[in-house]
């Protein structure tokens, strides 16, 4: 029993935020590991800001604690916690030069070593010999990296992220996310960040938790949120949705519910084609052709009612050839294991 | 034609410019300039001291007297401790004052405070000088009598307004999250103050010192309603346009707190506060 207790870095227990009359958090429960990669992953309101905020230490909770490390830390200030965040916009102070911003909170803490430390880790997000610089003569992704050098470079017990390469350009994002994973390999650090990019979050994190209306609605590895949504709100949130639902349920699965396919498990197949043995399938009518380079996306308007999207990877086929598909009918196979049936 | 004018502005950027600017340029050229123009000149003129008429030839004697004048020194150095006694006192006042409109009052509250903190600037200035006295005088709600103190204390009042928005526009420019921030690296309240707001926000503070400080600096009213005897730089010359019917002298004077005013500028030029204001 103890040892489970020290193993968690991050505790949250009844976790409740209103403001006002709004509440945005709406109790929150959620344990994360010494050393996890996670994710909060939600829209913009969900209440993930929020949570990350109460475990910085900058929002006090309505109710319910925060524990890091087995300590409960909610009525403490930012300053008592050992944490520490990477801001959204990066909260750099202007007047200071790069090595003064990374070296704030050694020199605060009176940290000995603490310039050789804190090249160390401009060294170590590659940023050698920016030292001098403002940060206003750096570009956002370099921004970024010192945002994260002046985090790290507290050994802090959990560093806190939010929604850190949101103002970054696509390519950079993505050098970004595989730089951030290896970082967070190479110091073990819990890091536990906020977005509503969800390819970040499955590309990402060790595990994932999906907010929606200040409520978590899914906790798992990314495999298993996209794989086996919860909730059909988490089937449209991570990933395209692609519910089957009602008289189209009956007609095409025979049974009553919910189900969501995701749309790379469908095959586009020609009307007559025979199905086989373990397979479901549905006729339609293709009403939307979309080529995106390396994949087609078909949108299908299913004879039974309801629509479903189909995502077919172009290994053969050129632009012409799928495009001509717009408007003819076609029929989605997919195999049983596929499809899920949600609550 | 009147497309054709209108095509015409367009294409001569340098035309359309010199249109919209000729009106302000120019008050500021004749009225303003002209205005300080003509008291320097005068500066260096003289009185006919049997029949009280203007000798328009150059002379220094109006500033050998000034500068060797030991009451005019005292005057000066007096007039330069108001004024900064009195920005001092308002940005002690001012600064936590626009912290809590701009960091920690609901955007509701912020409205009202600004309101709060412009209304007085409606009321005439000398209504509000005699109010104070009133509350200064022996016997008065205050009764601490009238003098330097009490002066120092009334311009204090007159001028707040004049440091607080400044400081409040600077200080809602500072972004919440370098707060935040500096919290997050351990910084304490009064160490994030020192470090992260003070510098941050001076050229914002030095920005409202020069609103207190030369509108102190020019007093001449709130010191004859509350200054009791003393006299600051603004009473000589007022005395010299009117009792001593020394119009050069006066404008001799004049020239001390213009200067002083230079000085102040060119310092608070180097902190980049004049882009603040």
């Amino acid at each position: 029993m103890f040892k489970f207790m020290a193993d968690q870095a991050v505790a949250l227990r009844g976790l409740r935020k209103s403001f006002g009359s709004v509440e945005a958090v709406a109790g929150v429960d959620l344990d994360i590991a010494d050393g996890e990669f996670f994710a909060m992953l939600g829209p913009s309101g969900s209440g993930k800001t929020t949570v990350l905020r109460m475990i910085a230490g900058f929002e006090t909770p309505t109710a319910g604690t925060v524990e890091l490390a087995g300590r409960d830390v909610t009525r403490l200030a930012p300053f008592e916690r050992d944490v520490n965040t990477v801001f959204q916009d990066y909260a750099l102070f202007p007047h200071m030069s790069v090595l003064e911003n990374v070296e704030y909170g050694l020199r605060v803490k009176k940290v000995p070593n603490r310039r050789q430390k804190a090249l160390e880790a401009l060294a170590s997000v590659r940023l050698e010999g920016y030292g001098k610089r403002r940060p206003g003569q750096l570009s956002g992704g370099q921004r970024q990296r010192v945002a994260l050098a002046r985090a790290l470079v507290n050994r802090p017990q959990v560093l806190l992220l939010d929604e850190p390469l949101g103002a970054l350009d696509l390519k950079l994002r993505e050098e970004m996310q595989v730089e951030l994973k290896a970082i967070q390999r190479e110091v073990g650090i819990t890091f536990l960040f906020v977005t509503h990019d969800q390819e970040e979050a499955l590309t990402m994190s060790d595990r994932v938790a999906v907010f929606d209306a200040g409520r978590i609605e899914q906790v798992g590895t990314p495999a298993e949120v996209y794989e086996r949504p919860a909730s059909a709100f988490v089937a449209g949130f991570v990933g395209t949705s692609n519910l089957i639902s009602g008289p189209a349920a009956q007609a095409v699965l025979g049974k009553d519910g919910t189900f969501s396919v995701r749309p790379e498990k469908l095959r586009v197949a020609a009307p007559d084609e025979p199905v086989a043995d373990g397979e479901h399938s549905a006729t339609g009518l293709v009403t939307e052709v979309v080529y995106a380079g390396p994949a087609t996306r078909f949108v299908v308007d299913l004879d039974a009612g309801g629509r479903l999207i189909a995502l077919q990877q172009n290994l053969q086929v050129s632009s012409m050839d799928v495009m001509g598909l717009r408007g003819t009918r076609v029929r989605l196979v997919w195999h049983r294991r596929h499809e899920f049936a949600i609550v | 034609m009147r497309r054709r004018l209108a095509t015409c502005l367009h294409r001569h950027a340098g035309v359309r410019l010199s249109l919209l600017l000729s009106a302000p340029m120019a008050w500021l050229g004749l009225a303003y300039l002209g205005a300080l123009a003509a008291l320097l000149v005068t500066a260096f003129w003289s009185t006919d001291t049997f029949t009280g008429n203007l000798v328009r030839t150059f002379t220094w004697v109006n500033f050998e007297d000034l500068v060797t004048g030991e009451v005019y020194r005292t005057i000066a150095l007096r007039s330069l401790g108001v004024a900064a006694a009195v920005t001092v006192i308002d940005l002690v006042v001012a600064f936590p004052m626009a912290f809590a409109m701009a960091k920690l009052a609901s955007p509701r509250a912020q409205r009202w405070l600004v309101i709060a903190v412009l209304t007085p600037l409606w009321a005439s200035y000398l209504v509000k000088a005699y109010a104070w006295r009133v509350l200064l005088s022996t016997g008065g709600i205050l009764g601490w009598g009238y003098g330097l103190g009490a002066t120092v204390l009334t311009l204090s009042y007159l001028w707040l307004p004049y440091m607080i928005l400044p400081i409040y526009a600077g200080l809602e420019r500072l972004p919440n999250s370098l707060l935040d921030a500096a919290g997050d690296l351990g910084a304490r309240g009064w160490r994030t103050f020192r470090t992260v707001v003070w510098p941050l926000t001076f050229p914002a503070v030095a920005a409202g010192s020069i609103f207190t400080f030369s509108l102190s600096l020019g007093d001449y009213i709130t010191v004859k309603i509350v200054g009791g005897r003393s006299q600051l730089i603004g009473n000589v010359v007022y005395d010299n346009i009117g009792a001593a019917n020394n119009l050069p002298f006066a404008a001799a004077v004049a020239t001390v707190p213009v200067l002083i005013m230079l000085v102040y500028l060119a310092a608070v030029r180097r902190t980049g506060a004049l882009e603040n204001l």
